[in-house]
């Protein structure tokens, strides 16, 4: 059937800002849904709150709100829009709940709006852990056998029958609290009598536990006329217990007969029709007993999903798109296979190649954190690689993970707790591949291993093969060279010359092998991805390495320039460079260049294969990158758009002959020298806060008590703001400087003045090498010292006086032509009464380019992509007198606390965010208060708030107070503050300190839901226990919770706004 | 060991043998299927082929003494690129090496074998011989020149049964003659789960023979070869179904239908090996992902003016898949709804069939 014509318009829900659980993925779905859904001729109607994202690019939607996603602000679009459709079943888990939030408001109803996709009816069956077990009992399908009971006693028989572990979940209870996994009787007793106590209904419910099991998703798609095909298989190599995206993954399934990966589709197949899935993609969970091989289904997603754009890039079926398009009334047999062309896309691939999934973690960034892996996921990012073999594939994996191994190497086993390697082995921690290699070494059995921990043998046996490659590779003598048979057979093992050079002696270098390797010959060939195993001839120029004998990768005469992407999300790198990459890609696209893509997030819109003319899906290695570079021949290969990553490849890059566009490797090391830097700043008349480098612990306490306490330290080299602490005196010194110089052992300590109250700024530019494009003055909302991808800021400057502004646009002209920056520039600034600090110069893309343009509407990435091919401004046209912008955007970050709980969720100079939200609008205060907002705090309009400050902050507390009593908000606070708001004339509710052990204390009146905001601020740089408690429980309850003063006056002024006048949205179009 | 591969057009591919030793002629052809290795062996539709897997990864889960679709493995040779040293599966009884070298068969890993199907897809499916013993590859490939082709062999007689026997079945509620050209176990099962008993008559049984059995309904198999090499059997085949027998086919068994009602058949230049390819049945419009196996094909085209007509096509190339008797109760297909291995979407066609000795009620 053809696509529908009673339709028109059709809204879509983006997932918002990057959190952990919601990446880049659903930027690739959105973004390919938009697409598809215009190419058929409808207007798409777009709300997303992230602004570094391409589908909120003005020309991807017909009309693009960067508005809250909250049911509200869509019903105000809706209102506006009046679409015909909504497709919720593409942005994530917060796409499909603000549908169902919203179609449960009546809005749809209201309006006329249909939901396509997914219907109500089947979101709630799929989510809803009941009505999913019913549904697939209705259809003859197994779950994990489970029971509600009422009493200990019959606990006691359930567990009797199911066996232990088992599950015990309380009924009605916030965050699972009162539950857990009991092994033996007695602590079924105990978990069962707290958990009753904990549950309203006095009631648990009591499941079989599939811990250790062998964990398995399928990737589905359906069409209206119920045509279902299974896109790809994913087997999870860590046994059930750790969440999917904590897990390694490989497609498709390795230890699978036909007969029961047979079973596993029918049953997949058979739950989308249970729950009703109309049209789509969805994913299905399977959990197999080992030893007997029992089957039950564990979940299902209706809708697009991170597992979903995994198996797209690992299959090279774009599932997005066709979900999309089966929304809108095509079936499967109509719609053609891009990548195959004649055959259509009502087929399943087959693919003969072996894709691993890696991801990535950042327990570092959050002391304390539990670093236990269990059901809640907790990673940030995610590499996928592709290999000939699985080994080649997880060993290219582990080397484009960016985690200082250059594969399953001999460094990885710095991270091994190597005494306790037995009981390491039973955790799921982040490093247990690496434990399961070492205890190889060690002598364990691989079946040893996989009892301890429930990983298949098979995986284990593969783990065993490196270990005795690894081996051999060592046996050779250093003065002896390598036989070439050996290396030949190390690199289809995924060997990195990184690590072979490692094995080959302390003198060898990564370079020695290289030249070692290519004169035997050896070098990688470049496979298709072609979803057919090569049973048909494939258009779309996807590529992989592997060590084999025929090439596919065709290179072609053209001018053609390479983009480097920023391989895996990480804190303080993520989304922002995969939107400044894609940029550069379409710039370079549009001035004719064939465009040649290197990355390894399957996340990334960047990797998707029409982005770019070719796509490399391979790790950002050095090895890896020079090697597609020999093959290509590029003009150049551009290395500022993907942040750290390409950049740290600049100079080896450059060194080995590779031309690099844009901004010399030259110019980019002056910046990031920082005596080089401070010598430039000076003959610019531009001035730093005092600093000075320490190599040891003692230089470190000298430069700190010559400048001054409180100083700043990280060490030099850094991203994200890594390792970065204000120390208040030596005590807190001496410990960080010794633990920062064990991090990077070869670049010195920094140690700087700290501005406490400063104002800071970011600033984006872009330079051709004559002139200076200043694209946005951004000031942060919060005091310096509080990372600044972790600060709120505002486009315009909201409150800094034009002569200053003026200033620093004037000294980023000055900076960016000393440089002779060819591209994009990032700087940041302090701004400390008249005074004007530079605090960093950053050559390259930044995470604020995409807000920056978004807000102002100036592409500033494909103006720095069009220098970096050569391009000025003169050719350009640029710089365009900047246009008024009578507007505010303000940028928000969002934090991932809520996966760590207990960790105190204050911010500092250590980056702790995981994605951002913009909010515009006319005035400052009510673009603030979007953001906020949208970053999901929930700010109230009336209510109570708990006040808490330490004593120099109760001056400006009171202030607050004064603010919050006159808009009617009741106060409550503890005897300190509260005496400092009382003594001010304000009424106050005193309660109990937590340490006083009486009640009511705060944490009751949170419990009750009797507190709508908290403001409290850190007593200083070790946070008290007390404290700590009550900013983590607003994390588990979702109160909103303000810890600085500039937040604390920007919300308060923020909620004034709104309360008086209300709030719209508007289009990015319209501004 | 290593192992040379020569195909008749003088190319070459080296590789070392993971299992058995000496030297072995066939078609070279290529599967894709990403599971099933030990059901594909074990088809006798291979008989008379070297096998490619495009998979890279083969041994993983081993073998088991239930995954197989006849007495032993037919395939003349196995092409892998990886064969795993290590195999694991609740399931699992041995591993895929020495069941192999059990079997006589040799096989080949350390193959690039995606160059292999990218040749093959581009030049054909061709002769081949694979040696340890001889690594001269002028000999080789002239071995492999002078070895036979599968055009105008009949192979299906050297797999089919030397003499009739029951497949077991307690009360079945029809019975079918089963035309044994190269049968696939699981076709059996496939009608003992559903109740139908099966009397299995080898190949070239008359349709006296089989008239005698007084059978409900009459199912001809897949099989190795050529299919319009056997006019003896499609003499059968006529004057089964002109007598009114309901009467299904899959596979060789559809284009023997085909041959026996004045169709023709040809080689598609490689042939549909795998676990993937669409099928669009034209009755229903809804689409089935089916499990293939076949190098010889139905002419759709020269069915004009037959009694068959078209009721199932290849999404991918717009072949034949399947085809019913416009008067006689009559219909087969071309791929296997019995899949083993590969996706069970075809299994209703089983189905279809009981109901339409139902409904003939003979």
């Amino acid at each position: 059937m053809p696509k529908r014509t009673d339709i028109k318009r059709i809204m879509l829900i983006g997932s918002g800002p990057i959190v952990i659980g919601q990446a880049c993925e659903f930027d690739y779905s959105g973004t390919q849904a938009c697409k598809a859904l215009r190419e058929e001729g409808y207007e798409v109607i777009l709300i997303n709150s992230n602004p570094a994202t391409i589908m909120t690019d003005p020309e991807v939607a017909d009309r693009t709100y960067v508005e809250p996603i909250t049911a509200e602000a869509v019903r105000k679009i809706i209102a506006i829009e009046r679409p015909d459709a909504l497709l919720p079943t593409l942005g994530g888990q917060t796409g499909l709940n603000t549908a169902l939030e919203v179609a449960e408001m009546g809005v749809l109803d209201e309006f006329g709006v249909e939901l396509i996709g997914a219907k109500v009816d089947v979101i709630k069956r799929a989510e809803d852990r009941e009505l999913f077990k019913e549904a697939m009992e209705a259809a003859g399908l197994e779950c994990l056998k489970s029971e509600r009971v009422n009493s200990l006693e019959r606990a006691r028989e359930v567990a009797q029958e199911l066996g232990f572990p088992i599950i015990v979940r309380p009924s009605y209870t916030l965050g699972g609290t009162g539950g857990g996994t009991a092994y033996d009787e007695t602590e079924l007793d105990r978990i069962v009598a707290s958990g009753l106590k904990a549950s309203r209904v006095h009631e648990v419910l009591l499941e079989e536990s599939a811990l250790g099991w062998k964990e398995f998703e399928m990737e589905v798609v359906r069409d209206r006329n119920d045509n279902c095909v299974i896109i790809c298989s994913i087997e999870n190599l860590d046994p059930m217990g750790v969440h999917t995206g904590d897990s390694i993954t490989v497609a498709p399934t390795q230890t699978l007969t036909d007969v029961e990966y047979q079973k596993m589709r029918d049953w997949s197949i058979t739950v989308l029709r249970a729950i009703g899935v109309d049209t789509g993609g969805s994913n299905v969970q399977f959990a197999i007993h080992p030893e007997t091989g029992r089957m039950v289904v564990i979940e299902m997603n209706p809708r697009v999903s991170r597992s979903s754009a995994l198996a797209s890039k690992a299959t090279g079926y774009p599932i997005a798109k066709i979900a999309a398009k089966l929304a809108v009334g095509y079936t499967l047999d109509e719609l053609p296979n891009d990548i195959t062309r004649d055959p259509p896309a009502s087929f399943e691939p087959t693919i003969d190649y072996c894709v691993v999934k890696v991801p990535r973690f950042a327990f570092e960034k959050f002391p304390g954190a539990d670093l236990k892996l269990g059901v809640s996921m907790k990673s940030v990012g995610e590499t996928m690689a592709i290999g000939r073999n699985f080994r080649e594939a997880l060993q290219k994996a582990f080397r484009g993970l960016e985690v200082g191994v250059a594969g399953l190497d001999l460094r990885a086993e710095d991270f091994v707790n190597k005494p306790e390697i037995e009981t390491e082995l039973t955790r799921t921690d982040t490093d247990r591949h690496f434990n399961v290699k070492y205890a190889l070494k060690q002598g364990y059995t691989i079946e040893h291993i996989a009892r301890l921990t429930g990983i298949d043998p098979w995986f284990i046996d593969q783990i065993s093969q490196i270990v005795e490659m690894e081996k051999t590779l060592l046996a050779i003598p250093a003065d002896q060279p390598l036989p070439a048979d050996l290396l030949r057979e190390a690199k289809k093992s995924g060997f990195s010359d990184r690590q072979i050079a490692v094995l080959r002696g302390p003198d060898v270098t990564e370079l020695d092998i290289r030249r070692e390797r290519l004169a035997a010959g050896i070098k990688p060939v470049y496979r298709l991805v072609d979803t057919c195993a090569g049973e048909f001839e494939a258009y779309t120029p996807y590529f992989y390495s592997s060590y084999a004998e025929r090439d596919e990768s065709r290179p072609s005469d053209k001018p053609k320039i390479m983009i480097l992407g920023s391989g895996p999300n990480r804190i303080g790198q993520g989304i922002e460079f995969d939107y400044c990459c894609v940029h550069t890609v379409q710039a370079l696209r549009e001035l004719g260049y064939e465009t040649i893509m290197v990355n390894s997030n399957p996340e990334t819109v960047s990797t998707d294969y029409d982005t770019a003319d070719k796509l490399y899906f391979e790790p950002l290695t050095f090895e890896d990158v020079m090697n597609i570079y020999e093959n290509e021949k590029p003009l150049g290969v551009v290395v500022q758009m993907g942040g750290q990553t390409p950049l740290n490849l600049a100079v080896p890059l450059m060194k080995a002959g590779v031309p690099i566009l844009g901004t010399s490797p030259d110019s980019i090391d002056r910046a990031e020298d920082r005596k080089h830097c401070r010598a430039l700043l000076e003959s610019l008349g531009l001035q730093q806060p005092e600093s000075d480098t320490a190599e040891t612990v003692e230089e470190a306490l000298a430069i700190a008590q010559r400048i001054g306490y409180p100083v700043m330290v990280r060490p030099s080299y850094v991203l994200g703001g890594r390792a970065m602490m204000v120390a208040y005196k030596d005590a807190d010194v001496e410990p960080f400087v010794r633990a920062a110089l064990k991090v990077s052992p070869d670049f010195p300590v920094l140690i700087d003045r700290y501005l406490e109250g400063a104002i800071e700024v970011d600033v984006d530019a872009v330079a051709d090498g004559h002139d200076v494009y200043v694209g946005g003055v951004m000031q942060h909302v919060e005091a310096a010292g509080i990372h600044s991808g972790d600060s709120a800021c505002a486009v315009p400057p909201h409150s800094l006086s034009a002569p200053m502004v003026e200033r620093i646009e004037a000294a980023v002209r000055d900076i960016a032509l000393a440089l002779d920056v060819r591209g994009i520039m990032n700087t940041q600034w302090a701004v400390a009464g008249d005074e004007l600090y530079v605090i960093e110069i950053n050559p390259r893309a930044s995470r604020t380019v995409p807000y920056v343009s978004k807000a102002t509407g100036v592409p500033l990435a494909k103006i720095a992509a069009r220098i970096a091919s050569g391009q000025t401004f003169a050719e350009m046209g640029y710089p365009a007198p900047p246009k008024p912008v009578t507007w505010y955007a303000v940028k928000e970050a969002v934090f991932p606390f809520n996966r760590f709980l207990g960790v105190d969720p204050i911010l500092g100079p250590e980056m702790k965010s995981t994605g951002e939200v913009m909010g515009i609008d006319d005035s400052f205060e009510a673009a603030y208060w979007k953001s906020q907002i949208a970053a999901g705090q929930d700010l109230p309009t009336a209510g109570k708030v708990f006040l808490s400050a330490k004593d120099s902050d109760k001056p400006w507390m009171v202030v607050i107070g004064q603010q919050l009593n006159e808009l009617g908000f009741e106060l409550v606070s503890t005897t300190g503050t509260a005496t400092a708001l009382q003594e001010a004339g304000l009424e106050v509710q005193v309660l109990h300190k937590l340490a006083d052990d009486a009640h009511p204390n705060v944490l009751d009146l949170m419990r009750t839901g009797d507190i709508h905001l908290i403001i409290n601020t850190p007593s200083g740089p070790v946070a008290r226990v007390d404290e700590v408690k009550i900013r983590s429980e607003t994390i588990v309850r979702g109160i909103p919770i303000i810890t600085t003063e500039a937040g604390a006056r920007a919300t308060l002024a923020a909620i004034r706004h709104v309360r008086e006048k209300g709030w719209g949205v508007r289009a990015l179009q319209d501004y | 060991m290593k192992t040379l591969i020569a195909l008749e057009d003088g190319t070459l591919f080296t590789g070392r043998a993971f299992a058995g030793s000496g030297e072995v002629y066939g078609e070279l052809v290529f599967n894709t299927s990403m599971t099933g290795y030990q059901e594909i062996l074990t088809d006798p539709s291979y008989h008379g082929q070297i096998v490619t897997l495009t998979y890279p990864l083969i041994g993983n889960y081993g073998v088991n003494e239930e995954d197989i679709e006849s007495w032993k493995p037919h395939a003349a040779g196995l092409v892998v690129n990886e064969a795993s040293r290590m195999h694991h599966n609740w399931r699992s009884t041995g591993s895929l090496a020495a069941y192999l070298e059990a079997n006589n068969i040799l096989g080949v890993d350390d193959v690039d074998t995606r160059a292999v199907t990218l040749h093959i897809r581009s030049r054909g499916a061709m002769k081949c011989v694979m040696s340890t013993t001889d690594l001269d590859p002028a000999s080789l490939v002239a071995k492999a020149q002078q070895s036979p082709g599968l055009v105008g062999r009949d192979l299906s007689s050297e797999v089919s049964t030397p003499d009739p026997y029951e497949w077991p079945l307690e009360n079945p509620t029809y019975r079918l003659a089963v035309l044994d050209c190269g049968i696939k176990r699981n076709q059996l099962r496939m009608w003992a789960e559903r109740g139908v008993g099966a009397q299995v008559f080898p190949n070239q049984a008359t349709a006296k023979e089989i008239l005698a059995a007084r059978p409900d309904g009459f199912f001809i198999s897949n099989g190795p070869g050529d299919p319009d090499t056997l006019p003896q059997v499609l003499r059968t085949i006529r004057e089964l179904v002109d007598h009114g027998l309901p009467t299904f086919g899959i596979c060789f068994g559809h284009q023997l239908l085909a041959l026996a009602h004045g169709g023709r058949t040809f080689k598609l230049k490689f042939g549909h090996r795998g676990a993937n390819q669409p099928v669009k049945n034209l009755q229903t419009g809804l689409i089935e992902i089916t499990s293939q196996n076949h190098g010889f094909c139905v002419d759709k085209d020269a069915l004009a003016g037959t009694e068959l007509e078209t009721t199932h096509i290849n999404l991918n190339d717009g072949t034949s898949e399947g085809l019913r008797h416009q008067q006689r109760p009559m219909f087969s297909v071309q791929y296997h709804p019995e899949a083993a291995p590969g996706p069970h979407d075809a299994a209703y066609l089983f189905n279809d069939f009981i109901q339409l000795m139902e409904s003939t009620g003979t």
